[in-house]
């Protein structure tokens, strides 16, 4: 199962870099119109094609991916940062009244969709990258609270945990100190998921006008734009797909692929 | 002629040896035991009578059920006998049941599978009579209670009604007592028996007590590490073992040590009137929520230098009276001093008196963190000192308490997963003695142990009684350890003390009936020293 | 159970009070005056006050919160502030799009996810669990919206065989409803099913690790047999779980997939009313769309008891 670690850690791999070269380089500038060049197929001078402005779409992709893997990386940060301290909260505080608020709070996020969260936000706010980063990333919060609470109550239950109570330890000092490293395992690979999740709700809200606002370049927005020149232009809309999904499929290659590399009781079955 | 032969078997999990040439036989109307220490491959043997093996397993050998070779059977012609020709009964009792069904319905199965002509509503009838037959009549267990209303020994009843449904010829039992209590164990020991012999069953038992083994079997086969080292008539092998295992596991089966004498000294832990209640969900929308009394009204004293047991089923209240004593739960009404000092003040536990007192738990694998060395784990009670030492003084301190326990320096670098459970067990007494605290508690501290780790353990315990005075309460479901480890014993049932005093003339001359009821289930090893 | 019931119904009613204020303050803290937005730049300030005062907009917040609950109780969802027509027939239209399609989504996966996922548990490790396991890892990386997108290309464009957007409508009979909703309700599925298959395989094959699994095979039952009776009630708990979560899910994606077929559905009409800032429209929409949700999760927990009997009887 390594070979699902290495090819989905080079997918993402690609794609992070596609980003990064893109702050130095492009093949051509993403924003300079061509008309003349437009609605190339994909050919030696442009390599994959051009839109129906004449951009070149390997420029555009490059610089999309900035979009995507920001929004998507901001999201999951938010979504751990909140989501994992009230998931430890909860487990500390079994039971109690503090556990039962945080649980109910959760599960009436649940029945936000971060698109109905998004329309709202845009609603007030107006649309931006900055507000598809929130409504995913609020989305995100009761992800982790919840898989990081349900990982805590069990370890809470092992005698280690009573034995560093005995220890007198507080409650807070052993989250810290014995629950959250033993919990990281989980929120690595929960985090990669959340990841892939995170790209592809960015990709549905640009598309449908709720995320990044042009100029600024996003998949979402040239799926969007592929839509009514589908039967004329495919590739408009096959580039972008294919990049969403060779994105989300290494991340989700790569969360399967920590997963059996991390738990140790699937190393030690094959030691 | 024998009733099931299992010849010259060999057997590996994806090219791992398990068992190395097993022979045994068992004949109709016989009770064979199975006996040896975790690893031995006993239960693999059962499992390969039944021929349900994990995936990649490999067999070499004969298993003749009567003249049928189970190992060239197709899986259709074994499904037929199992169930049928061999039942089969389990450890885990609140597991084997599956949650969602009827336990009639599971039981009625048996018949249902194996003959698809029966209609279901003779099928019930017999699964009614099956059950009523394993002690659940149906006037209290009708066909439509669900697993979860039922205890842990009505759970393995209905497992054995299940096994036994169609009368099979061989019935074999993988360590069907061990998750229960005592006297939940007696009696099921009994039904087991009885069915044996009413149907000329031949009987399987798989078990590492050698005491139920020597109890109830007519013939024993011991093993270690996948091979048979010895097999006999019971009475004959207990009086002439040949193999130097099955003298050492009989030995430190019964295993006793010999404490320091102390000299009496003042009280150290006074447990006055505690009570402990639990809420319970209310039964009703408005009614008042009901409570549980876990430990009712319990008064105690341990003096210094005193070793004190603590005996009782589960349920009893042992664990929430543990719990109370370590300052872990605030207790309803009476008091917990130790040293005078109470283990908890106004709503948080008092630390000065928490780093008096530390505990030894049952699991030798859960109750380390695994991602931390020894050093760092030894030294977790450190927390509770003012001033931790540090440095060379810290050093020190590890390798003494690693010494004490029969471990060396070096360990403290490596991670507790290199370790096995007897050495886990002794870190965990190193733990306990960093501080060197004034009481130890044992929570079950020995139970989960192999008999002759056990044995080194309690030899372990009773050497450091020496070096360090040790004040102590043990606490076991196990009447033989308790009875070598502690001077003086408290008997616990349904949250009360029901009976206090010295260990030996308590277990010898039990005044309170539930004490005699425990005494008498508890199976007991004969005397066979003498013979050695 | 009907205590259960009961719990689980009292904490459906507490979930919708605070969803619903939720909402409500979000969109109170809205910037602009709905009643100006309406009227443009050059309205008189009499005919403003007068609107105001149609609107509620001039009383407190807490008597306009409490207006807004008792009338979506009462079936009064209010009135669209741009199309002045009331709101709650603007959405009941809409929503004989959206929630036939969620339907039609959730049926299509459920019907492909459970025989997938069975399949590939019962075929552990061998080179059929691999290949579902496989379709599985791809159908959870595709976006809807783009399989939405080439379901047209080559269903509608190129073959002809559904039309490449727009609905019917249920006067022309449910099976021509039906035909038009297919095409949008298999790219809502895909995804859904990719996941929905994968619990359902991991789900069994925790319960195939079960004790009593191995008690049903020491009874006689074949691997198939056990599988059947014992494993799979067993394994639907989880499933359950998962199929309540998804239905949000797919309500959300409905928003954007009727976006690709031009689908008047409840997202067509939510972003009209963005960009007309009727935020009245938004509010109840959002507010529907969260009830259901809600809802669809009470009726999860009660299928719980139905399979579960432990939950039945917790007295």
């Amino acid at each position: 199962m390594r070979r699902n670690l290495i090819l989905g850690g080079m997918l993402s791999a690609l794609f992070v870099l596609a980003a990064l070269i893109s702050y130095v380089w492009t093949p051509y500038d993403h924003v300079a119109l061509n008309i003349p060049n437009k609605l190339q197929t994909p050919n030696a001078v442009h390599l994959l094609g051009t839109d129906h402005f004449g951009r070149d779409i390997l420029s555009m992709i490059m610089v999309g991916a900035r979009t995507s893997i920001a929004v998507a990386l901001v999201a999951v940060g938010i979504g751990m940062g909140l989501g994992i301290p009230l998931g430890l909260w909860a487990a500390a505080r079994q039971g109690s009244w503090l556990d039962e608020l945080i649980m109910r709070g959760n599960d009436l996020v649940f029945a936000f969709p971060s698109i109905v969260i998004a329309i709202l936000i845009t609603a007030i706010f107006g649309a931006g990258a900055i507000n598809a980063i929130i409504a995913i990333g609020i989305f995100n919060i009761p992800v982790f609270a919840r898989i990081t609470r349900g990982a805590a109550l069990s370890l809470w239950q092992r005698e280690f945990i009573l034995a560093a109570r005995v220890a007198g330890k507080s409650a807070a000092r052993i989250s810290v100190e014995h629950i959250l490293p033993n919990v990281t395992n989980l929120l690595i690979v929960q985090g990669t998921i959340q990841f892939s999740l995170g790209i592809l709700a960015e990709a549905a809200l640009s598309y449908v006008g709720l995320g990044a606002q042009p100029p600024t370049p996003s998949w979402g927005r040239m799926l969007a734009d592929a839509q009514t020149l589908v039967s004329i232009a495919p590739h408009m809309a096959l580039v972008p797909g294919f990049a969403i999904i060779l994105t989300v499929l290494g991340l989700n290659l790569m969360g399967d692929g920590l997963r059996d590399y991390l738990d140790p009781r699937l190393r030690v079955v094959r030691a | 002629m024998s009733l099931l032969s299992i010849q010259n078997l060999s057997l590996s999990i994806y090219g791992l040896d398990i068992l190395r040439d097993v022979t045994l036989s068992i004949a109709a109307g016989e009770i064979v035991a199975i006996t040896g220490e975790s690893g031995s491959g006993k239960s693999l043997t059962a499992l390969a009578a039944m021929q349900l093996l994990p995936k990649g397993t490999q067999t070499k050998g004969r298993i003749m059920l009567g003249e049928t070779d189970l190992t060239q059977q197709d899986e259709k012609t074994l499904c037929g006998i199992r169930g049928n020709d061999i039942g089969m009964v389990f450890q885990e009792p609140m597991t084997a049941l599956n949650p969602v069904q009827t336990i009639g319905a599971q039981v009625a199965e048996t018949i249902r599978i194996h003959d698809r002509s029966i209609s279901r509503a003779a099928a019930e009838i017999r699964a009614a009579e099956t059950l009523t037959r394993v002690g659940l009549p149906q006037d209290r267990f009708p066909l439509g209670r669900y697993p979860h209303e039922l205890s842990g020994g009505q759970r393995q009843r209905v497992v054995i009604a299940m096994a036994i449904a169609l009368r099979p010829r061989l019935l074999i039992a993988d360590e069907p007592t061990t998750a229960l209590d005592v006297t939940t164990q007696a009696q099921i020991l009994d039904l087991l028996k009885h069915l044996a012999r009413a149907d000329g069953m031949g009987l399987m038992m798989i078990t590492h007590d050698l005491a139920v083994v020597a109890d109830m079997a007519d013939r024993i086969t011991v093993m270690r590490e996948g091979e048979v080292v010895e097999e006999g008539e019971t009475g004959h092998l207990l009086r002439h073992m040949n193999h130097s295992y099955t003298k050492m596991l009989f030995a430190a089966s019964g295993h006793q040590v010999s404490l320091p004498e102390v000299a009496a000294q003042p009280p150290l832990l006074e447990v006055t009137n505690v009570s402990r209640d639990y809420r319970l969900p209310r039964t009703t929308l408005f009614s008042p929520a009901g409570h549980f009394r876990a430990v009712d009204d319990v008064s105690f004293t341990i003096h210094r230098g005193e070793r004190l047991g603590l005996v009782g089923e589960s349920g009893c209240g042992k664990s929430t009276l543990t719990r109370a004593v370590l300052g872990l739960e605030q207790v309803q009404s009476g008091t917990i001093t130790l040293d005078g000092a109470p283990v908890f003040s106004g709503n948080a536990p008092n630390l000065a008196v928490r780093r008096k007192m530390q505990v030894v738990f049952q699991d030798p694998f859960g109750s380390f963190n695994p991602r931390h060395r020894v050093d760092r784990l030894v030294t977790e009670p450190f927390h509770l000192l003012p001033d931790p030492p540090a440095g060379a003084d810290r050093t020190r301190a590890i390798d003494e308490a690693l010494t004490a326990v029969g471990l060396t320096p070096a360990d403290a670098r490596k991670y507790i997963h290199e370790f096995s459970g007897g050495q886990r067990q002794r870190i965990a007494i190193a733990r306990a003695l960093i501080i060197r605290p004034e009481l130890i508690l044992f929570d079950e501290a020995v139970s989960a142990l192999d008999v002759s780790v056990r044995a080194q353990i309690l030899d372990l315990l009773a050497e450091l009684c020496g070096t360090y005075d040790l004040t102590y309460l043990f606490i076991s479901h196990d009447l033989s350890v308790v009875r070598t480890v502690t001077d003086r014993v408290l008997v616990m049932q349904s949250g009360k003390i029901v009976e206090e005093g010295p260990t030996g003339d308590t277990f010898d001359n039990p005044q309170h009936p539930y004490t005699r009821s425990l005494i008498d289930a508890a199976p007991v090893l004969p005397e066979m020293h003498a013979a050695e | 159970m009907v205590r259960y019931t009961f719990k689980r119904l009292l904490s459906l009613l507490l979930s919708l009070a605070v969803a619903s204020l939720v909402i409500f303050a979000v969109i109170e803290v809205a910037p602009g005056d709905p009643a100006s937005f309406m009227l443009g730049m050059n309205a008189q300030p009499e005919t403003l006050a007068a609107l105001r005062t149609e609107l509620g907009l001039d009383t407190s917040k807490v008597a306009r919160y409490l207006a807004w609950v008792g009338g979506m109780l009462t079936g009064d969802f209010g009135t669209s502030y741009t199309y002045r027509t009331p709101v709650i027939g603007m959405v009941a239209d809409r929503l004989w799009v959206s929630l036939p399609l969620a339907l039609y989504a959730l049926a299509l996966s459920t019907a492909v996810a459970f025989p997938a996922g069975i399949f590939a548990a019962s075929r552990r490790g061998q080179a059929g669990d691999i290949g579902v396991m496989g379709a599985t890892q791809l159908g959870v990386a595709i976006p809807n919206f783009w399989f939405a997108m080439m379901l047209v290309l080559i269903f509608a464009i190129n073959l002809r065989w559904f039309a490449a957007g727009g609905f019917v409508g249920w006067d022309k009979g449910f099976w021509a409803g039906m035909h038009a909703l297919t095409l949008p309700a298999i790219a809502l599925a895909l995804p859904q099913a990719a996941i929905l298959a994968r619990v359902m395989r991991s789900s069994l094959l925790d319960v195939l690790g079960e004790d009593f699994m191995r008690t049903a095979r020491a009874k006689g039952l074949t691997e198939r047999q056990a599988l059947w009776r014992h494993g799979l009630r067993n394994a639907l708990i989880p499933v359950l779980t998962i199929i309540g979560l998804q239905f949000s899910f797919l309500l959300a994606g409905s928003i954007i997939i009727e976006q690709v077929f031009y689908l008047p559905g409840l997202g067509r009409l939510v972003f009209q009313s963005i960009s007309a800032r009727d935020l009245i429209v938004v509010e109840s929409v959002v507010m529907l769309l969260v009830f259901s949700v809600i809802v669809v999760n009470f009726l999860v927990d009660l299928a719980y008891a139905a399979v579960d009997p432990r939950l039945r009887s917790r007295s």
